[in-house]
């Protein structure tokens, strides 16, 4: 028999195993930590730093951190709450977030998370990059505006069906999303819309063409209830509008 | 086409080692052969052409967006067309103290190009780089491997004036190229210089274990910066269970200010690589590698001539001093403009031919690092220090410095003081004791350990720099009264924006924003919004970020908000409120 360890998540005592992160401990025992570039079935990536926590009493990133035993860690506090916020509104800032006018509106994990932690409005200097829409391929389109480098779609194009599909390119503030293709056309790789690397992105950057709005915005996932509950329900697939409905 | 394999050296392809990884072993791949290959290919075509980059992914079986993704990751490598003379200036606070900025524009009126742009007709470009390891000897320009240190506007007429006349740089005057030394207390390591081989004597006649309790009794921590016991490190590493270890000298000596490493890879490389081996031989090691800053490629030729001597000696290759099953070699692989391989586990990605992003730790890289296996990885002057210590025994190195810092530092002094250089002090000397041996006693300030180091005012030149103090990295930058403290915190600030990896927001993201604050903030159109926001910022990315250079990209502004508080407050416009920011400004009614 296994001996099951706990650490207390808001004063929760929950169970782990060991090898487990913070993050992976809280996923089983139905505990929502904000995240962004984590996924189950992935590799841990830790770059948007969503799920900050404060484990004794000291900010970590829940999904890098090992679970280990008698470590009090904080997730709900108001202190993380405004840590978050400042995160999330940098990735608005670093990119071309236009939510009202974004196809994704509704399923968007971004926007989501953004609401969730109580963002409303645009209120920072905005860099306004310039970045592009490769509208090549037959199926999908990137639109790097809405990218936010949690390489989701890197790594489900490498774990997942090995297609190699795309890579974070780049330093800096200039990272950026590229396709495995010579030409540096999206058209010119073998990627399909049904592949696991388009599916993972959380956001509106890799998004399907052929189904604009075929959901009304209002009736989308998470236009009807907030991130934070939909994500530990059964059957919820991320920005899928038909998964875990109630 | 072009062909780049066949043009290729092969010895930099493959490297010192003719059996490859088993972990590569169906590719053309070893350690540090992606920034090799790219280093040649771009040495023959002057950039990297995606035809090249695709050949090389085909040569190397790697997916073409790994190559162009790494490309487009170093500064050195260029993805688009680059003039024939490609020209950095070195942009550390210290070369533009020493006027760099007014010299660029010079060079640019010159030869009629605008900086960042490729002239016309293809022959000149001219950019800025971070600090290339010359302050104490600025302005300094780079040209492809070649350094021009003290650079003035006659050198720069007479540069132009060559360029003019397509005279390619590898002829242009040796005597333009002459890097100082600047020893100004040499101290133990460049005093007495050891015949090679001795520390390999000694360790074979001494052993192991005695060996690393030496180091242990030493105290020696680790002289790039960050501090960890090096016996510690070398212990953990030899204990840990796994089919190849490896030995990684870190000279991406990139910290802005510093060039000590520099002067010891110059004067004292073989107590380096001969650190280097003594660690080999405890950690059971068979390859080691000597990660070398881009900027620093001019000194592959002696670097390389060192280690054929030490290979024709004995003193690396198979059965070192005769010892049957003592096999150890040490490769250079050169890196090109990233100032975050400075940190062990990016150094390591980038060795695996990947962008210099840092690994997530635990684990650390002396139970997994390079290709998984237990790695050590040391600072030059750490190994050039244990080669001292193996000889000297522990404690005269141990006599030196305080109780948690023993030992002698190289500090590297640049910037407002009359003798700039390198001092040989022990941890624990006071900043105000620094600055009488360089003659900069009028300093207003001082940046202690590069950039991410602590900006230190007048009140606080009494203290020690030691680990448990004053950080101690190296790195010593005075500024006199007469500098704008703003200007020295808005320059960390861009260097730090330029040389975020771009892996976590809180880096990405903050270092940007917070160099367009501090630039606002020095064209006086700044917002008391603006410097809450600022505060905000450098609070998240020491506590949010993925690596240490995140942690410490905000220190410039803390420090400078609790010393220098003067200095941000006339600039604010209480009044100034702008358009985008409609809640955190509270406007005066």
């Amino acid at each position: 028999m296994v001996t099951e360890e706990q650490i207390s998540i808001d004063s929760v005592e929950i169970p782990f195993h060991a090898g487990e992160t913070i993050m992976q401990a809280a996923y089983n025992a139905g505990i929502y930590i904000p995240h962004l570039c984590y996924r189950p079935g992935l590799s841990v990536h830790g770059s948007c730093r969503m799920c900050l926590v404060h484990v004794n009493g000291h900010e970590k990133a829940a999904c890098t951190t090992p679970a280990a035993t008698g470590q009090q860690i904080g997730n709900c506090s108001e202190a993380l709450r405004q840590q978050r916020l400042l995160l999330i509104k940098m990735l608005f800032v670093e990119g071309n977030h236009i939510c009202p006018a974004c196809e994704q509106s509704g399923r968007c994990e971004l926007q989501a998370l953004a609401y969730d932690l109580g963002m409303t409005a645009p209120d920072l200097p905005h860099f306004q990059p310039k970045r592009t829409v490769d509208a090549s391929h037959q199926e999908v389109n990137i639109d790097h505006n809405r990218c936010i480098a949690c390489a989701q779609c890197v790594r489900a194009g490498d774990e997942i069906d090995g297609s190699h599909a795309f890579a974070l390119s780049g330093r800096g503030i200039q990272t950026r999303l590229i396709p495995n293709a010579p030409s540096g056309r999206f058209a010119d790789t073998a990627i399909h819309a049904s592949d696991a690397a388009v599916a993972a992105c959380p956001v509106g950057t890799l998004l399907p063409k052929h189904r604009g709005f075929n959901i009304p915005i209002g009736q989308r996932i998470y236009d009807r209830k907030p991130i934070h509950k939909l994500a530990m329900e059964k059957g919820y697939i991320h920005h899928d509008d038909t998964a875990g409905k109630s | 086409m072009v062909d780049i394999v066949d043009s290729m050296p092969s010895e930099r392809i493959h490297g010192a080692f003719d059996d490859t990884d088993t972990i590569t072993q169906t590719r053309n791949l070893t350690a540090g052969s992606l920034l090799a290959a790219m280093h040649a290919a771009q040495d023959k075509l002057g950039w990297l052409p995606v035809d090249s980059l695709k050949e090389l992914a085909e040569h190397l079986q790697l997916p073409f967006s790994q190559l162009l993704a790494a490309a487009e990751f170093y500064s050195f490598f260029h993805t688009h067309p680059v003039g024939r003379w490609h020209i950095f200036f070195s942009d550390n606070i210290t070369d533009r103290m020493a006027g760099s900025e007014a010299l660029m524009q010079h060079m640019c009126q010159r030869l009629g190009v605008a900086p960042d742009e490729l002239r016309e007709d293809g022959a000149v470009s001219i950019s800025r780089a971070s600090c290339i390891g010359m302050a104490d000897q600025g302005p300094a320009v780079l040209i492809g491997k070649h350094i021009f240190p003290g650079v003035t506007i006659a050198r720069i007429d007479e540069m132009a004036a060559l360029i003019k006349q397509r005279v390619p740089v590898d002829n242009w005057p040796l005597s333009w190229q002459s890097v100082q030394s600047n020893l100004r207390i040499p101290g133990a390591l460049f005093e007495r210089p050891i015949a090679p081989g001795m520390a390999i004597e000694r360790l074979l006649a001494h052993g192991a274990d005695n060996i690393l309790r030496m180091i242990e009794n030493s105290g020696l921590r680790g002289m790039g910066g960050a501090g960890f016991p090096t016996a510690n490190k070398w212990a953990m590493c030899r204990t840990t269970d796994a089919s190849a270890h490896y030995v990684i000298c870190n000279a991406d000596e990139g910290e802005p200010g510093t060039f000590k490493d520099r002067v010891l890879l110059t004067l004292r490389p073989g107590m380096i690589f001969e650190g280097m081996t003594a660690c080999a031989y405890i950690v059971g090691a068979k390859r080691g590698y000597l990660y070398l800053r881009g900027e620093y490629a001019y000194m592959i030729p002696e670097l390389e001539r060192c280690l054929r001597n030490r290979r024709q000696a004995g003193m690396l290759g198979e059965s070192i001093a005769g010892l049957r099953g003592f096999d150890f070699d040490i490769e250079i692989v050169l890196g090109a403009g990233a100032y975050i391989c400075g940190e062990e586990s990016a150094l390591i990605e980038s060795i695996e031919n990947k962008r210099g992003i840092p690994r997530i730790r635990p684990p650390y890289p002396p139970v997994s690092g390079l290709w998984g296996m237990p790695t050590v990885v040391n600072n030059v002057e750490t190994f050039a220090n244990c080669t001292r210590i193996i000889i000297d025994g522990p404690e005269e190195f141990a006599s030196q410095g305080t109780q948690g810092s023993k030992g002698s530092k190289l500090f590297s002094i640049s910037g407002d003081c009359a003798r700039p250089g390198i001092y040989a002090m022990p941890y624990g000397t006071t900043v105000t004791e620094a600055l009488v041996a360089c003659g900069g006693s009028d300093a207003c300030a001082v940046q202690l350990s590069g950039a991410a180091g602590a900006l230190v005012s007048r009140i606080n030149f009494d203290q020690p720099m030691a680990f448990e103090s004053l950080p101690a990295g190296g790195s010593f930058m005075v500024f006199g009264p007469q500098r704008n403290i703003l200007e020295v915190i808005a320059s960390f600030m861009q260097f730090f924006a330029h040389e975020s990896c771009g892996f976590c927001t809180p880096c990405r993201v903050g270092t940007e924003m917070s160099r367009q604050i501090m630039e606002r903030l020095i064209a006086k159109k700044s917002s008391r919004a603006d410097l809450e926001l600022l505060t905000q910022l450098a609070d998240l990315m020491k506590v949010a970020s993925h690596c240490g250079l995140g942690q410490s990209a905000g220190n410039p502004i803390l420090h400078g908000l609790s010393s220098f508080k003067d200095w941000f407050d006339p600039d604010i416009k209480e009044d100034f409120a702008p358009m985008a920011n409609i809640h955190s400004v509270k406007v005066p009614l």
